[in-house]
């Protein structure tokens, strides 16, 4: 078991063409990954070759999922282009839509989370990003950018704002494994947060405990410790980056930025261990926290 | 500042009175005796409490104007220089109300806070009397027609008088929210003057940076560069992300969340070696080549302050043998402007071949250390040296 993502996902890639897209399809079929064509609306009815893998080009998500049965999207389409490729993919009624992309105008991220809590999304499409390395499910399948090489399968679910951050933390809990990593994206608005992957996580019987990364900026991490101490029994170690961040300055990621008292790492660190989870100052010590727990389980 | 939000106001028909901007005391004297009568001088800051901080003055004639003009150019608000004055005529409100519009990260919606008790106290009346402070949900997929707009401005409770003119307005402000991919609106104080007439007295406008990017190039024209720090001004100009600190240990990382936090285990190392701190944030993301290398290391040797650099990556997509080479080649494009120790951490993708690559370099200034937690330490020492 995993969440959102596993060895039977059939996959395609909208932007397949591009230089991201055609570099990371390569790497997720490495990775193993079940991809079955890709989306351009301009090469449809051609093919690209990649890691040895002659896939299809459609010229509509639709399409694609008619003639390959896929379930999965992931979208390298640039920041223009990338709300009409979110919505295309919703009407289509694709099951999970990864999307990659960074720099995508807020406003148009709302509209599209509008869209797909709204009676138009009829196939109760889920997002993950946009601005995430994706999700990988290890040694299943890979739709994103997540290295595969990092980590095996294993006990531990992760679920991460940062790419490289996730990175890290795998790599210092490699010897357990992960059943599932997801990176949830570090804009101001995301579809999937800290709370739908930490139910998941809680419903997934081969998880067994979870790490979750923060970082400063909006109240995730506070709402999300509310929903562990209400809904989720395995145990939760968490981190969160940015506790020396100044006042005002955002951070690389658009939602990083800490305004006034709210959105501190330190505030963060306090609601998350009043209800019971143990939170690292550094990727290190939260590593070894989990370590102990493993240990202990 | 002010004056931009008027002019994006004025852009999208909310009624509001310009003004003229100035950046002499002479420039305000000219432009108070243009208005003529009682102006308003108003500190152009990108900060709130200018009134408090005596950035705000009325002035009866031109003279006036020069005066407290003279006074408020060069003042310090919240550690920014006031460059620039805004003269308008002195428009006394009857009734003060707040107005915004604003993205709503919690409930992934647009916000509508509104408040016909009080516009410049809105804190304090929403501390105070919180009924008074309505808040009303927007879907960003059905936005605001005249229909909702009146449906705001009814639970707001604005007075009849103004009614109408609310209406319009809430309209017109949603207009500047939309069109130019604002992430706050704020009209505050928005006033009913004399004749029960309804005008954005002040204002403010956040925009979003990665809409300004493709989707309005006038933006461009927003940004005042005199109020940048210039190192941060330099790393822009080279297309970099970099946020200046005030510490002795320069940072380079790949990615956002690992470069947030490799500031606090710099911070927390330098705990032990004399308080040195992280002087900043800088992401590289994915591509690290020499040239991106070598503008990073740049900008960050150009701070006097910094005393060692601590170049943390983990090679996810970036093979660690690029970043190798892009930091052996930046040596090379720096050559003698490279005066300060460098502690790289290699972690991820081709590690092997990337520390091979550095240790057959054997730079004087170069050190490896295999953890990050390590690395730290040893910038943080390098530091304090």
């Amino acid at each position: 078991m995993s969440i959102y993502l596993n060895k039977d996902s059939k996959i395609i890639v909208q932007g397949i063409t591009g230089g991201m897209g055609s570099k990371h399809t390569t790497l997720m079929l490495q990775a193993g990954s079940n991809i079955v064509g890709g989306v351009n609306a301009r090469k449809a009815g051609t093919t690209v070759t990649l890691d040895d893998t002659e896939l299809p080009v459609f010229g509509t998500v639709e399409e694609a999922m008619k003639e390959t049965g896929a379930d999965v999207s992931v979208a390298f389409v640039p920041p223009a282009f990338t709300k009409a490729a979110c919505l295309e993919a919703i009407d289509a009624g694709i099951g999970l839509l990864v999307v990659i992309t960074e720099g995508v105008p807020v406003q148009d991220t709302a509209e599209v989370w509008s869209y797909l809590k709204s009676e138009a999304n009829k196939a109760g499409t889920r997002m993950i990003g946009p601005n995430c390395p994706g999700i990988i499910t290890p040694e299943e399948s890979l739709a994103g950018i997540t290295p595969h090489t990092i980590a095996g399968k294993g006990p531990i679910g992760l679920v991460s704002k940062s790419g490289t951050l996730t990175y890290q933390m795998m790599y210092e809990l490699k010897d357990f494994g992960f059943s599932t990593a997801i990176g949830i994206g570090g804009d101001p608005i995301v579809g999937t947060t800290h709370i739908d992957a930490l139910e998941a996580f809680e419903a997934d019987p081969e998880t067994q405990a979870i790490v979750m990364i923060g970082e400063i900026g909006g109240d995730a991490e506070e709402r999300a410790a509310a929903y562990i101490k209400d809904h989720v029994t395995k145990p939760v170690v968490g981190y969160v980056a940015g506790f020396t961040a100044p006042e005002g300055k955002t951070m690389g990621h658009a939602g990083a930025i800490v305004s006034g008292s709210a959105g501190t790492a330190a505030a963060k660190k306090e609601a998350l261990e009043a209800v019971g989870v143990k939170v690292g100052k550094t990727p290190s010590e939260t590593a070894a926290l989990m370590r102990e727990i493993m240990q202990s389980l | 500042m002010e004056y931009q939000a008027k002019e994006l106001f004025a852009k999208h028909g909310v009624t509001t009175t310009l003004g003229t901007v100035v950046e002499t005391a002479d420039a305000a004297r000219a432009a108070a005796e243009e208005i003529g009568g009682v102006t308003v001088i108003k500190a152009q800051v990108k900060a709130g409490g200018r009134g408090k901080a005596g950035g705000v003055k009325l002035a009866k004639t031109a003279d006036e104007a020069f005066e407290h003009a003279s006074n408020i150019l060069g003042m310090e608000i919240k550690g920014l220089t006031v460059n620039r004055v805004l003269v308008t005529p002195a428009t006394p409100p009857q009734e003060e109300y707040y107005f915004s519009f604003l993205l709503d990260r919690a409930n992934r919606q647009y916000l509508c806070i509104a408040s016909v008790e009080g516009g410049v106290e809105i804190e304090e009346v929403a501390k105070t009397n919180p009924d008074a402070v309505k808040q009303i949900p927007i879907d960003p997929g059905t936005g605001v027609d005249a229909a909702k707009a009146r449906e705001i401005a009814t639970e707001a409770k604005f007075p009849e008088a103004v009614f109408e003119q609310a209406v319009t307005m809430i309209e017109a402000l949603y207009t500047v929210f939309v069109e130019e991919d604002a992430t706050l609106v704020e009209v505050n104080p928005l006033a009913r003057l004399e004749g029960d007439k309804l005008e954005a007295l002040d204002g403010k406008v956040s925009l979003d940076d990665n809409a300004s990017e493709f989707r309005h190039e006038d933006h461009e024209a927003f940004v005042i560069r005199d109020e940048e720090d210039p190192l941060e001004a330099k790393a822009k100009d080279k297309g970099l992300n970099y946020v200046k600190l005030d510490g002795q240990v320069g940072i380079i990382g790949n990615g956002a969340g690992l470069v947030m936090s490799t500031l606090d285990v710099v911070a927390y190392a330098g705990e032990a070696h004399g308080g040195v701190k992280p002087a900043n944030f800088l992401d590289i993301g994915g591509g690290a080549n020499a040239q991106v290398m070598a503008d990073g290391l740049d900008v960050i040797l150009g701070d006097e302050q910094v005393k060692s650099v601590f170049v943390n990556v983990f090679g996810g997509i970036t093979a660690c043998d690029e970043v190798a080479n892009g930091i052996k080649g930046a040596l090379e494009i720096l050559g003698d402007a490279a005066t300060k120790p460098l502690v790289v951490r290699l972690d991820g993708n081709n590690v092997d071949k990337g520390r091979a690559i550095l240790d057959e370099l054997d730079h004087p200034l170069v050190t490896q250390v295999d953890t990050m937690d390590g690395a730290a330490d040893k910038a943080a020492e390098l530091a304090n040296a």
